[in-house]
């Protein structure tokens, strides 16, 4: 069998849910690829889009940006300005020449411990068809420009 | 990674096997020997394996270390810091190093326990260790946030939970809000007639705390009242109520029941008595309820619908009766806030096949508590619909919207109990044959096992199986203006058609339907559920993530009421243990503005949802108010000058844990890319 791409991921968590259902994953034996390398953040509000340039530029495949359900936000609505950031993002990403599906947000709570595996597992699988991440190389047919119009993000 | 750096930092790493639950997967031995030499130049000077890093030898050998080897940071691969961060700074503490100068790496939670590939497992432990050293090294030495405790406390709810809470806390000397949504205090329990397993009386049991709560001089009463708002954080909240408006002015009520008595409206009451009796207009909700105070419903208010009547008010012998009542808001602070707001029952409508709604004799299990009770609308005569007829034979129906996939999957602890009370109750009042159809009997606790027994002998007949249907329509002789329950019983392993006169549905407790509502008002987390979750479901089933809020009763998952006791004084006891000691010590993680970067753009200023983010405008910069700040970050990421920092998760810390966590992939230069 030939070797398969094992992309490296860095995950984005906030101490109040997403990094609580990772616990809970634990607790519960839930199994998920080792591909994912997480860093705990207060609150996905923390989440400066540098750290994901960061992340990418050291080696990173992927980054993960995991926090509370809308509403559900342990300092009320700062979730909503990770969701604002992270449109951001992808558009900068863009502009650098890789593909937007490398970061990638996703809400956890605290409880959800098997859908955040189930999240990562996904994840890991959609790195894996893009293949490592090659700064050098053009813009491939996958970077279809976001389009224009962001979601509607309650305030 | 910081070689140049003159000084290195001395760090130890030490990496647990936990008994098997790390060593089964990861090869810590390697990982430990890895650390100590491919991290040396990282500063890493003692690396060490050990089985059981928390235990005492595990503590100590951390603290020899940093006293023999003079470590100036630690780093300990073990479990999540939500377990055991505590733990190690202590240790660190212990042997003169601050606290927050370690680092603990979740190789448990987040490898052994959710990988099996050892040789994958292994390389990320290695790859985390690598993340938390380079963190570690950027760690800053911290002194924890001390603030004072507010001696007053907040209750929400006042159901038996609720009560106890308040009690025990007003009782050890500190004064208590308890507000209740409800014209009176006293939860589902003032509705029930018996209490299982002992079947006393539940008025006699919880009618004397009712009163305590409602006169002791350390409990400020707020029931027909909200919590509208919640400022604030432990110690010191802010918490606006509101005080819906009574219509009865409390200063001069004498509660005399005059008003209620010369109201010409009857009205159908859905709250107290499920449905089955009559209020007035202006009522108070049962003959015991606290306060005495009535209240008025203008919905049916002849007044507030034609505009004249007001016979209460003309009849009101001092005067109490203001139709010009508004609402009102109060302001008070408290320290710590107990939530004890209950759950709702589940509607049995939402299963159709049982005919609730639609089949006259189909109960609920409330309307069974209201008509077997002797202050209720039949004096406690078990009858029909009708009012009169006594029923020959009656069907239970357990588990009615739980442990079922279409509705709710949990087990709602309480209904076998209800249900074995219910067919006593019947037996006893009527002599009618009493069939429990239930799926599996649940009857743990003290005397309950046996509560079922004593049932059993008194001759109700139990049939096993999930009823499929009740129906009215008749297909053999003698189900002819019957209700028919269709069963599979499982232990006869045949159908079963059993004719009856009553049906009583044992409804399973739900989250309240404004749950997540009120989780949002206080900060607090809703299980998928709704239920609220607990800070540890084993040892610390009464805290929540958020300090300074609490939880009792059933708002924290279905329960009896011995339960609901036990956790309302449980929640009380640490709210006392709080208050005693005056202050509370809070992790350090706080947002600070050097003033000299700030730019003043003011980009941050609207970002922060606890308003600590204040504008000089004679100087021109932002700062940050401590008091305030919950350290959330968002502001720290927003400043394009960099002049926010956070403490405990600073840009610099961050990075570094990236570096660390990459050290040993292919780094691209990202700079030389965006030309
Ligand atoms: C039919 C039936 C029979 C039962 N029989 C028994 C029995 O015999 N023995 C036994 O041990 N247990 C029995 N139980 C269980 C028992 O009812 C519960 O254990 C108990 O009532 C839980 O008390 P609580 O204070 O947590 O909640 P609740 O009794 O629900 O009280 C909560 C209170 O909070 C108030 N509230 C809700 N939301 C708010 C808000 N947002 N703001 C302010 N106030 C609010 C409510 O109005 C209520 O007064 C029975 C349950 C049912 C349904
Ligand atoms: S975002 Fe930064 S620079 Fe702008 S006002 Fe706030 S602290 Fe000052
Ligand atoms: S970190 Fe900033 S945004 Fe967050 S609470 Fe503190 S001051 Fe407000
Ligand atoms: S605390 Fe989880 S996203 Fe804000």
């Amino acid at each position: 069998m030939s070797e398969q791409f094992e992309p490296v991921i860095i995950g984005f968590t906030c101490n109040w849910c997403s990094y609580r259902a990772a616990d809970m994953a634990g607790t519960a034996r839930i199994k998920y690829p080792p591909n994912v390398r997480l860093v705990r953040l207060m609150c996905s509000g923390r989440l400066d889009p540098t750290f994901v340039l960061k992340a990418l530029s050291n080696g990173a495949d992927g980054v993960l940006i995991t926090g509370c359900h809308p509403g559900e936000c342990h300092y009320l609505e700062q979730n909503y300005k990770a969701l604002r950031r992270y449109h951001l993002l992808r558009r900068t990403l863009i502009g650098f020449g890789i593909e937007p599906e490398r970061v990638k947000l996703v809400w956890a709570s605290a409880a959800e411990g098997v859908q955040l595996a189930k999240q990562i597992a996904g994840f890991v699988d959609e790195i894996r068809a893009l293949g490592p991440l090659a700064w050098s190389m053009p813009s491939k047919q996958q970077l279809v420009a976001e389009p224009s119009v962001m979601e509607e993000v309650p305030a | 990674m910081n070689p140049s750096q003159d000084e290195k930092e001395r760090i130890g790493v030490y990496v647990c096997h936990c008994g098997s639950n790390i060593a089964g997967v990861v090869d810590v031995e390697d990982v430990a020997v890895w650390a100590g030499d491919k991290l040396a130049d990282e500063g890493v000077v003692v690396s060490r394996d050990y089985k059981f890093m928390c235990s005492s030898l595990g503590q100590e050998m951390i603290e020899q270390d940093i006293a023999e080897q003079g470590l100036t940071r630690v780093v300990v691969a073990a479990c999540s810091p939500h377990l055991h961060e505590k733990t190690f700074r202590g240790a660190c503490a212990r042997a003169g190093l601050n606290p927050y100068l370690s680092e603990l790496v979740s190789i448990r939670e987040q490898v052994s326990w959710v990988h099996t590939d050892k040789q994958k497992a292994t390389a990320k432990a290695k790859a985390m260790i690598a993340g938390g050293v380079e963190r570690v090294i950027e760690q800053e030495a911290l002194e924890p946030l001390k603030v004072p405790i507010h001696p007053a406390t907040l209750v929400v709810g006042g159901g038996i939970a609720g009560i106890q809470a308040a009690l025990e806390i007003a009782e050890s000397g500190s004064l208590v809000y308890l507000v209740e949504r409800e014209p009176s205090i006293g939860g589902h329990m003032a509705q029930f007639d018996k209490t299982f397993p002992t079947l006393d009386c539940a008025a006699c049991i919880l009618t004397p705390k009712m009163v305590d709560a409602g006169s002791h001089p350390n409990i400020e009463l707020y029931t027909w009242s909200e919590v509208e708002r919640v400022d604030g954080s432990v110690g010191n909240f802010t918490v606006t109520i509101k005080k819906k408006p009574r219509y009865v002015n409390e200063e001069l009520c004498t509660g005399c029941g005059i008003c209620v008595e010369k109201c010409t409206r009857n009205v159908i009451d859905g709250e107290f008595e499920a449905g089955l009796g009559y209020r007035k207009a202006i009522y108070t909700p049962f003959p015991q309820a606290v306060p005495k105070y009535p209240v008025l419903d203008t919905e049916n208010c002849t007044y507030f619908e034609k505009g004249k009547c007001k016979a209460c008010q003309l009849l009101c012998p001092t005067g109490a009766i203001d139709f010009e009542q508004t609402e009102q808001y109060i302001t008070v602070t408290v320290g710590n806030i107990i939530l004890a707001t209950g759950f709702d029952l589940f509607d049995a409508r939402r299963v159709p096949q049982y005919g609730y709604g639609r089949l006259k004799n189909v109960f609920t299990s409330l309307e069974f508590e209201r008509l077997s009770n002797a202050a209720g609308p039949t004096n406690g005569e078990i009858v029909l619909r009708d009012g009169v007829t006594k029923p020959e034979s009656v069907g239970i129906i357990h588990c009615v919207g739980s442990r079922d996939r279409n509705y709710n999957n949990y087990c709602s602890v309480i209904c076998c109990m209800q249900s074995l009370k219910f067919a006593h109750l019947v037996k006893e009042r009527t002599g009618a044959t009493v069939y429990n159809f239930y799926i599996d009997m649940r009857t743990a606790y003290k005397d309950y096992d046996e509560f079922y027994q004593h049932v059993m002998e008194e001759g109700t007949i139990f049939v096993r199986g999930r009823v499929a249907e009740v129906t009215d329509a008749a297909r053999r002789s003698g189900e002819e203006d019957k209700l028919i329950i269709q069963v599979e019983d499982t232990l006869a392993g045949r159908q079963r058609r059993i004719p009856v006169d009553m049906v009583v549905l044992s409804a399973g407790l739900e989250p309240r339907r404004d749950a997540k509502q009120v989780a949002h008002t206080f900060g607090i987390s809703c299980s998928a559920n709704g239920w609220f979750i607990e800070k540890h479901p084993k040892l610390d089933p009464i805290a929540t993530m958020t300090e300074g809020v609490y939880i009792a009763g059933c708002v924290q998952g279905p329960k009896d009421i011995p339960s609901s006791v036990a956790q309302g004084a449980a929640a009380a006891a640490r709210v006392i243990s709080r208050i005693n000691k005056g202050e509370i010590e809070l992790e350090p993680i706080r947002a600070t503005v050097d003033a000299h970067k700030c730019s003043g753009c003011r980009i941050c200023n609207d970002l922060c949802p606890f308003n600590a983010i204040v504008w000089h405008e004679d100087e021109m910069v932002t700062e940050i108010n401590h008091a305030l700040c919950q350290g959330c970050g968002t502001c720290v990421a927003a400043c394009p000058a960099g002049a926010i920092s956070g403490t405990g998760f600073s840009n610099e810390q961050v990075m570094s844990q990236i570096e660390g966590l990459l050290m040993f992939e292919q780094p691209v230069d990202l700079l030389a890319m965006a030309v």
